[in-house]
């Protein structure tokens, strides 16, 4: 009975009951995703639906087969091995071998889920963890970036470009950024689910409507990002919009920044957890020598969200604080 | 000596698995992350490791009854970094092309962990032969482990092993694992191999029981409140009971 004792610690009254279940909240995540994925497809052709269903599949596979073999139940059921597919897939370019597809689906969801006991017990989130190690290991394929459209003219094979990030980054490249309303469409390289910043605010709002995420975490982390460019151009509103819609700021704020397992549960955490990602990321954008900093801000404040939480858990109704108590005795 | 009944090839068998130096006890790890990059220089690390161990092992033990107990840390040392000199200049001139990847961590081994653990732990309690025995098992030990590593990172991070080329002409090697991430993951995932293995053997499992069983307890912060709230714990269970 003592082990029971230390699972569930009932407290006292009132208890609330929540209809919420893990399998809801990620078919809404599910559900967020679609525009994005709809939009890249119009942009970037069909091949997305290859890398993204090959993404989705192998991930789904290799959370039956670990879970299977460390012998522990099966939990592809939450959905949740379909959601980081669909958020790897996101992460990667179009044109990405499907190899490496499959190599990254295996990191995430091994490596990063199951490892440390599958979902709810991920310390950082497995789709970036993915896209990291694709990153640092085939950084020619990973950043091979096709052109929007490029599927509708037969003649090239391929072409590619440099993404609007990297053009902002040296200013001595003589291609020329897209529009900004072309950015808020999506008409620009990048990866799959990172160029058309209205879908993706779509699934923001929808997400917000359903109640799956708050609006904290997004808020703080793009507000930062623009606060800090805002300073470094003096007050250069275009470069502003500019580094706000480019890269997969939009997207790692809204769908993997506001990951439940890895980012802290009350109000004063998200803001810490949202602004240093925000920091970390106009730093890398600003000095660093990627192009793009969004997936290691949010693996780095990943990792910092047991010590932000530390230092925010309220303090429970009717307690004293210890060193007002040793005032008091004293 | 009470450990005379323990048969010698024990000494030799127990550096293998059981208490590996690396994998078992967590034992010079920073080597160990650093030179695995290719088989070649963790050959030469593991060799030149072991060398040092056994003679430094067996010096010690001769000398363990002549050195007084306030000052075996600085014998030790003398004694270790007089080997490790040895085998760097060995090493400089015969191997140079090794010497040139081992770099700094040549020199390091004067402060390796499991060299200077031994001495401690075995070598100045224990007789020459056991000590010498002791050495080899763990150098093996030490070898074998570096290897393994090397040979996982070497194939998957440059495609190659010992330096050639296994992996077809166009499908890139996962640079990640030649990387300080891709050693550590290599690292964990041999130590659990290792776990296993003792596991069968016997061993005991690892258990986690809390901060206040780690060695750290009596200084960390974290497991005194952790203690404390144990402590609150098994109180109140007792009265309830």
């Amino acid at each position: 009975m003592s082990e029971e004792k230390r699972l569930l610690n009932v407290s006292a009254s009132p208890h609330f009951r929540s209809s919420d279940t893990v399998t809801g909240i990620m078919l809404d995540v599910i559900i967020a995703m679609v525009p994005s994925l709809l939009a890249s497809v119009y942009i970037f052709g069909l091949r997305v639906l290859l890398v993204t269903a090959v993404s989705v599949l192998s991930c789904v596979g290799f959370e039956y087969v670990s879970r299977k073999i460390m012998k522990r139940h099966n939990t592809l059921a939450d959905l949740s091995a379909v959601v980081t597919g669909m958020l790897l897939a996101f992460n990667l370019p179009v044109d990405i071998p499907l190899a490496m597809v499959v190599i990254g689906a295996a990191v995430a969801i091994i490596v990063a889920k199951q490892f440390f006991g599958g979902i709810g017990q991920n310390f950082v989130n497995p789709a970036l963890v993915g896209r990291i190690v694709l990153m640092v290991s085939f950084p020619v394929q990973m950043s091979k970036y096709g052109m929007p459209f490029a599927w509708q003219h037969k003649g090239a094979d391929i072409v590619t470009t440099a993404t609007p990030l990297s053009v902002l980054g040296n200013p001595a490249s003589d291609v020329q950024l897209p529009r900004l309303i072309e950015m808020l469409l999506g008409i620009r390289q990048g990866s799959i689910g990172e160029v058309c910043a209205i879908a993706l605010i779509f699934g923001f709002i929808y997400l917000l409507i359903r109640r799956v995420i708050k609006a904290t975490i997004p808020l703080c982390f793009v507000g930062t990002v623009a606060l800090i460019m805002l300073i470094a151009s003096k007050g250069d509103l275009t470069f502003v919009a500019y580094e706000v819609l480019s890269g997969g700021l939009l997207l790692g704020a809204i769908f993997m920044a506001t990951d439940y397992t890895t980012s802290p549960v009350n109000f004063k955490g998200q803001v810490i957890f949202a602004v240093g990602c925000g920091i970390i990321t106009s730093v890398i954008r600003l000095f660093g020598s990627l192009p793009e900093g969004v997936s290691f801000s949010i693996i780095i404040m990943n990792i910092l969200v047991p010590q932000i939480e530390k230092f925010t858990t309220p303090k429970p109704f009717g307690t004293v604080k210890e060193k007002k108590a040793k005032e008091a005795a004293q | 000596m009470a450990d005379k009944k323990k048969p010698l090839y024990k000494e030799f068998t127990k550096g293998l698995i059981k208490e590996n130096p690396v994998l078992r006890l967590v034992l010079g790890t920073c080597p160990t992350l650093a030179v695995t990059t290719s088989v070649e220089s963790a050959i030469g690390m593991g060799l030149s490791a072991s060398f040092v161990l056994i003679c430094s092992n067996i010096v010690i033990s001769a000398l363990r009854k002549l050195i007084p107990d306030k000052v075996r840390i600085p014998s030790y040392i003398v004694v270790i970094a007089s080997f490790t000199t040895i085998v760097q200049m060995l090493v400089k001139a015969f191997l140079p092309e090794i010497d040139k990847q081992l770099g700094v961590y040549l020199p390091l081994i004067v402060v390796n962990c499991i060299i200077f653990g031994r001495a401690e732990a075995y070598a100045g309690k224990n007789r020459v032969i056991a000590s010498a025995v002791d050495g080899v098992g763990m150098g093996v030990g030490f070898t074998v482990a570096l290897f393994l590593m090397g040979t996982i990172r070497e194939f998957f991070g440059s495609g190659a092993f010992y330096g050639h080329r296994i992996f077809p002409e166009n499908m890139p090697a996962m640079t990640v694992f030649i990387l300080a991430p891709g050693g550590f993951f290599v690292f964990g995932l041999l130590m659990a191999c290792a776990n296993k293995l003792a596991e069968k053997k016997g061993v005991p499992k690892a258990e986690l029981k809390g901060c206040s069983e780690c060695p750290m307890a009596q200084s960390c912060k974290i497991a005194l409140i952790d203690k404390e709230k144990c402590e609150e714990n098994t109180a109140k269970e007792a009265t309830a009971e």
